[in-house]
């Protein structure tokens, strides 16, 4: 394991995501309001693209009819088959245990520090001065 | 064949009303006199024709008139023929055809009456299931409450296809009234024809409506989970009876696979559909569909993935298997013990406390 620089912190502003390669696996970042979270880019039920999916909230029912919506853009639905994948650990909603997508730490370490290593930065430019998204592959 | 064990309890047995007279001496005076006055002069439906083949055996059929509407013919053919220590009357009588709910009421009361007086005071070995105006919720909920103080009503009995699928909430008072009892909902094949039988249209013929009627099972049993009726009621039993069972576990592989990922719209469903079909539904054992030799049957009960799931019935006196054959051949004994014994009684909470009641 080790530390990649993926992104300027600025490249993915909360919301939002990119897909990135590190050592040639695709992992989908997602910044969910300053948090940073990476996942595997592949559905464990047929391999669909994850960073594609509709960022969702979680809704259940304690009882049929009564509906509830928490976590608001923490769901992500995948774009194949709309199987849902908490975005913090990779589970699935469906079946939690059995089913989940690999999940990476992420981390935003500021420019000095990154360039200061250990970190391996394959395409992005650091500069002292911002901070960027590394992730531990 | 698989010999039946001691202590078997046959979970579908079908008594025919012998005529609409058997039932006047049931009926209110307002409603025997509107039987007279509106020429209703019999209830037949094309469920169960009287001239086929699948509707009685041959060597239980009554020259001039309906199979199995008698009590000592009851007694000889299905208990003593099968040996079986309790057996389940579902009588089918198209009471669910009437578009007047009142008259469904009416003849209902009279039917669960005539069940009491003319065959559960005689024969202890009988239980019956409580026959239901299930065209208006409340009307059949007042039927469940006249009976439920007697305990030899084990079961409420619906018929599969309807006004609306059977997991809509206007079905919920009978069930939140089973389950306060503890009834098991009975779904037997069946329909009450307002609507095809068959999710495509009406159909040519008996062949189509009754090898069909697996496919509104399936749609019964969608509904029941995805409106919620074992979340709100989880303690609820449903039995379906004469469903067939082969196509169980290929409807639960589709139906758990969607919810996965549909499951958004039915959020309360919280676990695999499956998973809900194990600890709350059953099915009764005949027909059995096949497949013929016992190594597949074997496969299709591992595809079940559960021992729970069945349970023994003759579906006396409708012509699905010869002598008394009700059992597969080359089941491990510990599956058939289960499904003659062990299941019905698991299912049926009342048949203990009805057992300690006759001792």
């Amino acid at each position: 394991m080790s530390w990649h620089v993926v992104a300027a912190v600025g490249d993915i502003p909360p919301g939002g995501r990119k897909l990135v390669t590190v050592r040639g696996r695709p992992i989908a970042v997602f910044n969910l309001g300053g948090e940073f979270f990476g996942l595997l880019n592949r559905c464990p039920h047929q391999g669909g693209s994850l960073c594609e999916g509709v960022l969702t909230g979680l809704v259940e029912a304690a009882t049929p009819g009564e509906y509830t919506y928490t976590r608001k853009g923490e769901i992500l639905r995948c774009p194949w088959h709309g199987w849902e994948f908490d975005v913090r650990t990779g589970q699935s909603h469906c079946d939690p245990e059995k089913f989940r997508t690999k999940s990476y730490p992420v981390e935003v370490e500021a420019g000095r520090t990154v360039v200061e290593g250990p970190y391996v930065a394959e395409t992005i430019p650091v500069k002292v001065e911002e901070n960027y998204v590394v992730v531990d592959v | 064949m698989t010999r039946l064990l001691p202590g078997t309890i046959d979970c579908d047995i079908h008594p025919s009303v012998p005529s609409i007279q058997a039932l006047m001496p049931y009926m209110d005076d307002h409603w025997r006199d509107m039987v007279i006055t509106r020429g209703v002069d019999e209830l037949n439906t094309i469920s169960y024709p009287l001239n086929s083949p699948l509707t009685c055996r041959p060597d239980w059929k009554k020259p001039g008139g309906r199979p199995a509407a008698d009590l000592a013919t009851i007694q000889r053919e299905a208990l003593d023929g099968f040996g079986t220590s309790i057996a389940i009357a579902n009588c089918l009588y198209g009471i669910q055809l009437f578009f007047s709910e009142d008259m469904a009421a009416a003849f209902a009361k009279a039917l669960n009456a005539w069940m009491a007086a003319e065959w559960l005071d005689h024969e202890p070995r009988l239980r019956a299931s409580i026959v239901v105006p299930s065209q208006n919720a409340a009307l059949a909920v007042a039927e469940i409450e006249r009976w439920a103080h007697d305990r030899r009503f084990v079961q409420v009995l619906l018929l599969v296809s309807g006004d609306t699928p059977l997991g809509k909430r206007t079905m919920w008072p009978i069930y939140e009234a089973a389950e306060r009892h503890g009834l098991a909902i009975g779904i037997h094949a069946g329909s009450n024809y307002h609507n095809p039988p068959t999710p495509v249209g009406w159909s040519s013929t008996h062949t189509e409506d009754y090898v069909n009627q697996a496919q509104a099972f399936q749609s019964a049993l969608t509904s029941l989970i995805c409106e919620g009726v074992f979340n709100k009621f989880p303690a609820l039993k449903v039995v379906l009876l004469e469903s067939g069972f082969t196509w169980l576990p290929a409807h639960l592989w589709r139906l758990t696979k969607f919810w996965r990922g549909l499951r958004m719209e039915i959020p309360w469903v919280d676990r695999a559909p499956a998973d809900i079909v194990r600890s709350n539904v059953r099915l009764s054992l005949q027909p059995i569909d096949g497949p013929p030799d016992p190594a597949s049957l074997n496969r299709l009960f591992e595809h079940m993935q559960s021992d729970e799931l069945l349970l023994f019935s003759t579906d006396y006196p409708h012509w699905q298997f010869d002598g008394t054959d009700a059992m597969p051949d080359g089941i491990s004994a510990d599956l058939a013990r289960r499904i003659m014994v062990d299941n019905p009684r698991a299912t049926y909470a009342r048949l203990e406390v009805a057992q300690e009641i006759r001792v």
